[in-house]
């Protein structure tokens, strides 16, 4: 299972595990982490939710994106999900490829894809409120109804 | 009959995790619209739509069966 969401915390090595190959010069980790500040705005903790059989088979596409556009590379990603407190890590991503400048790239196009199209979301709670991010302002909008953009897979 | 899922705001807004609707022929839009007026929505134009695990367009005609699950813009990581 290279492609999970945990209700428990990540085992970061665990992750780094599934990617190691012969064949591998490099293995870039991303360690989402939940951040006590956005904007000036000190959060309490974090409500994660996941659309979980959706999201599973959300995170394996995005493995596939990446196998299929940088060759030799392997992926692994676990999301958490329930209440996270401030520092706890939220999403490991790891990616081996033969060489660095891959590993470096397709990591990052890993994370990017995850906030566009695995559904999974985030409630902040802070001490006046909570809200679900990215619901009522708005700054994403989807007028087909589903994620656009070229590279966008179905 | 058809299972429709929520998450996120609209789960807090519908107060059930689903709803059982019979929405086979209906397209997505059309679906949209029907649970707009009956439930006090907050309005679904920038909330994706997956249809069995997918994602569907607002012109997917549902089939009796289906699972929809309305999908409001996403922030994970």
């Amino acid at each position: 299972m290279r492609y999970e969401i945990s209700k428990e915390p990540i085992q970061i090595q665990a992750v780094i595990d599934k990617v190691v190959e012969r064949e591998a010069g490099a293995i870039t980790t991303f360690i989402g982490t939940v951040r006590e500040l956005t904007n000036g705005k000190k959060t309490l903790f974090l409500i994660y939710e996941a659309y979980e059989a959706m999201a599973v088979k959300k995170l394996a596409q995005i493995g596939a994106e990446i196998e299929e556009r940088w060759k030799g590379s392997k992926v692994a990603i676990t999301h958490r999900i329930g209440r996270l407190e401030i520092t706890d890590v939220a999403v490991v991503i790891a990616v081996s490829t033969p060489h660095r400048a891959d590993a470096y790239e397709a990591n990052r196009y890993a994370i990017e894809r995850i906030k566009e199209i695995v559904p999974i979301w985030k409630k902040e709670h802070w001490e006046d409120g909570e809200e679900w991010i990215g619901n009522q302002l708005e700054t994403v909008s989807y007028p087909s109804g589903k994620p656009e953009g070229e590279d966008v897979h179905e | 009959m058809n299972k429709v899922l929520m998450f996120a705001h609209l789960r807090d807004a519908v107060g059930q995790e689903s709803l059982d609707i019979a929405a086979s022929g209906k397209t997505v839009a059309e679906l949209k619209a029907m649970l707009m007026e009956k439930y006090d929505l907050p309005k679904l134009d920038t909330v994706m739509t997956a249809i069995n695990e997918e994602f569907a367009g607002e012109d997917e005609i549902i089939r009796d069966g289906d699972v929809i699950a309305f999908i409001p813009p996403v922030s994970g990581g």
